[in-house]
């Protein structure tokens, strides 16, 4: 049971979301809810549009139709860069700077949750001693991970992950589940895009599926 | 929040600078290397070479410019860093205008400062590079935020070499004609500070309004 | 007008958005402005080159007036035309907009061109050379630049939508720094050009020599009407490739046995 359930409404409600591309659609569409304390797995084979609901969640990209509420209020973007966090396909990590300048500047445009510092980030994800690396020199799971610290150390309780098992080992899968769960457990909600392969985190989830539209 | 964003950006614009410190040297090479060109075009004399200096320089540096827009968002968007701007809590148009100043003054400035040592190559009459060296100061600005729109539009292509240069040309060109004219002005012994107070609307005027346009054509280039 | 009226008329609006509607009414008219437009043109030139007397001052080779500025006039018209369904199509996302502002690129360069050649061969006589930098015909130049530019950023971007956005805002930025680009090309050739010869004489044009430049005004705009109407359908057709509506066009029962 939620011990703690700071937020009454869903976290997260869609109606009615369509997206399409060139003409033709890429999803929808589609009708959601994602509350506190809880995940949200969204699967389906490539191209079901699993990364372009994401983003369109994240709100870089304008939907076709349908709405959606962030705690219960229309999503706009202010309310989505408190509320929501980002983990894609591209980190945003400068390859010139070390690991703990990247997380600092994040950080310095994200905003930081309370009590967390950049190195306290980095020991959790298991990058510790890596703070002054130059990111080149880091291994793509080590990049991952350091996208991982940057989550961890965001303020918005809604994570929108998008295949965020891929690059990492078997050490990093876990962490992944550990992260989401004590995200959960805090309060937040995690939506998680994933091929299906992968386990799914110990916690409570439901699935939405995607399925290619022809 | 805003200030707070700002600061981090310009520390981060600061450490890649440093990073690349060698690079920093490339507009003001380029600069130097067109004023060569054209001495050798025209003929290192004096007569040749004064009475065109002034405009010379102005397309040195407008060229150096032209050529260093293609890293004022490319690399930001390559590895993801625009996305996580347009996710952050502050006005997408505020990070690209501080940015876009942050560009200006790792490019371009360096190159105004080799203005007087280009000058003398040149033979520019001592007496025209106060105002020249206001031209360009207030000139400069404009450039890189209607570059900022050329290259927020053109963002998303992979080569987009002379397209940039076909994008960017004509709105260079009020910026180019008041910025030389007003050094051509004061040498025919005519008030440039007309010219000059125009240059500086202009820059108030793109300061307001380049940034908004600037973030609307990343928002389209990123869909 | 009435409110049933009205009423009539923005439905009429909304339906000319689908594109089959706007396809069906473009198929229509484009034939009749092409038409209409020679017609007009015709009596224009008919009238520029064969009832107006000649000019005292440079006898008959200021006829070519009477294709320069209605062309000057379009070119200008049209890079409006442009930038204002290229707002409409940015603020509101409605795709027959973002057709419409494309389709009016190749037009206006077309008019600017004749602009261009019209004005230098106007000029040879005057000026004894084939280029001066006269200051319309400078800023006609940059006009034509600014067109190529949102032609070939409509070109290389891939998606159709966004390209048709980005060169749209292009558009826009073109025609809010025309006014100023205009302004410092004449500032400038003042400076050190001192005064030039104008191109255009004085607008004390007897009452007999206007007639045929309205006539021509009037047709360069249904033949710009016409050229509109058929690449906006160009576009719209390519656009909707692919599905039912545009298969049944082109004869097919469906797109199965199309196949």
């Amino acid at each position: 049971m939620p011990d703690s359930n700071v937020y009454a409404r869903p976290l997260l409600a869609v109606r009615g979301l369509a997206f399409s591309r060139n003409e033709t659609p890429v999803f929808g569409p589609l009708d959601f809810a994602v509350d506190a304390n809880e995940a949200l797995l969204v699967q389906g084979g490539n191209g079901a549009g699993k990364t372009t609901l994401l983003r369109v969640l994240a709100g870089l990209l304008r939907p076709d139709a349908g709405s959606m509420d962030i705690d219960g209020r229309p999503a706009r973007h202010d309310l989505r860069a408190r509320f929501v966090a980002y983990l894609g396909h591209l980190p945003g990590l400068k390859a010139d700077l070390s690991a703990l300048q990247n997380l600092d500047f994040l950080c310095g445009l994200h905003g930081r949750r309370p009590a967390q510092t950049g190195e306290s980030a980095m020991a959790i994800v298991g990058l510790a001693g890596y703070e002054d690396a130059p990111l080149r020199t880091l291994s793509a799971g080590q990049k991952k991970r350091l996208g991982l610290a940057r989550l961890w150390l965001s303020p918005a309780p809604l994570w929108l992950l998008d295949e965020p098992y891929a690059n990492l080992d078997l050490d990093g899968i876990t962490l992944v589940n550990r992260m989401v769960q004590a995200h959960l457990r805090g309060g937040g909600a995690a939506l998680i895009t994933t091929h299906g392969a992968y386990a799914a985190p110990p916690v409570r989830t439901r699935l939405l599926e995607l399925a290619a539209i022809a | 929040m805003m200030w707070q964003a700002a600061r981090a950006l310009v520390g981060r614009d600061l450490q890649l600078v440093w990073a690349r410190r060698g690079d920093a040297f490339q507009p003001a090479l380029f600069a130097l290397l067109t004023v060569v060109l054209f001495a050798l075009a025209l003929g290192g004399d004096a007569e040749s070479l004064a009475p065109v200096a002034s405009a010379v320089l102005w397309l040195a540096v407008l060229l150096a410019g032209l050529l260093s827009l293609d890293s004022l968002f490319r690399g930001d968007a390559e590895d993801g860093s625009l996305e996580q701007w347009m996710l952050a809590p502050v006005p997408l148009w505020w990070l690209v205008l501080v940015r876009t100043l942050m560009h200006w003054a790792t490019t371009a400035l360096p190159v105004i400062l080799a203005a007087p040592l280009l000058g003398e190559l040149l033979h520019l009459p001592r007496a025209q590079l106060p105002v020249l060296m206001a031209s360009l100061l207030l000139g400069t600005p404009i450039l890189s935020l209607l570059g900022a729109v050329v290259a927020a539009l053109t963002v998303g292509m992979r080569r987009a070499g002379v397209l940039v240069a076909l994008l960017a040309l004509p709105l260079y060109v009020p910026v180019l004609v008041f910025g030389a004219g007003a050094v051509a002005a004061s040498a025919q012994g005519l008030d440039a500070v007309g010219a000059l107070l125009l240059l500086g609307a202009g820059l108030v005027l793109s300061l307001a309004l380049a940034p908004l346009v600037a973030a609307a054509a990343l928002r389209i280039a990123h869909n | 007008m009435n409110s049933s009226a009205k009423n009539r008329l923005v439905r009429w609006f909304h339906q000319l958005g689908s594109p089959p509607t706007f396809d069906r009414f473009a198929a229509r008219w484009t034939p009749w402005a092409y038409l209409l437009g020679l017609l007009t043109m015709g009596i224009g030139l008919y009238g520029a080159l064969f009832q107006v007397p000649a000019d005292y001052q440079q006898g008959d080779s200021f006829r070519i007036l009477y294709i320069h500025v209605p062309s000057a006039w379009m070119s200008m018209a049209v890079f409006a035309l442009m930038a204002f369904y290229a707002a409409i199509a940015l603020i509101w996302r409605i795709k027959l907009c973002e057709i419409l502002a494309m389709a009016c690129a190749p037009s206006g360069a077309a008019f600017t061109l004749i602009t261009l050649a019209t004005g230098s061969i106007w000029g040879k006589p005057m000026w004894g050379t084939w280029w001066d930098w006269d200051p319309r015909l400078t800023t006609e130049l940059i006009l034509l630049f600014l067109y190529l530019g949102v032609m070939g950023l409509y070109a290389a971007i891939d998606d159709r939508r966004n390209a048709a956005r980005a060169a749209g805002l292009l558009a826009i930025v073109g025609v809010a720094l025309l006014p100023v680009i205009r302004w410092s090309v004449v500032w400038w050739n003042s400076l050190h050009q001192g005064q030039t010869i104008r191109l255009l004489g004085e607008s004390s044009m007897d009452a007999s020599m206007i007639a045929p430049l309205w006539w021509m005004v009037v047709g360069t705009h249904l033949w710009f009407v016409g050229s509109l109407l058929a690449r906006a359908r160009a576009d719209n057709l390519r656009r909707e490739a692919g599905k039912d509506w545009v298969g049944k066009l082109a004869g097919h029962e469906s797109l199965e046995q199309a196949r």
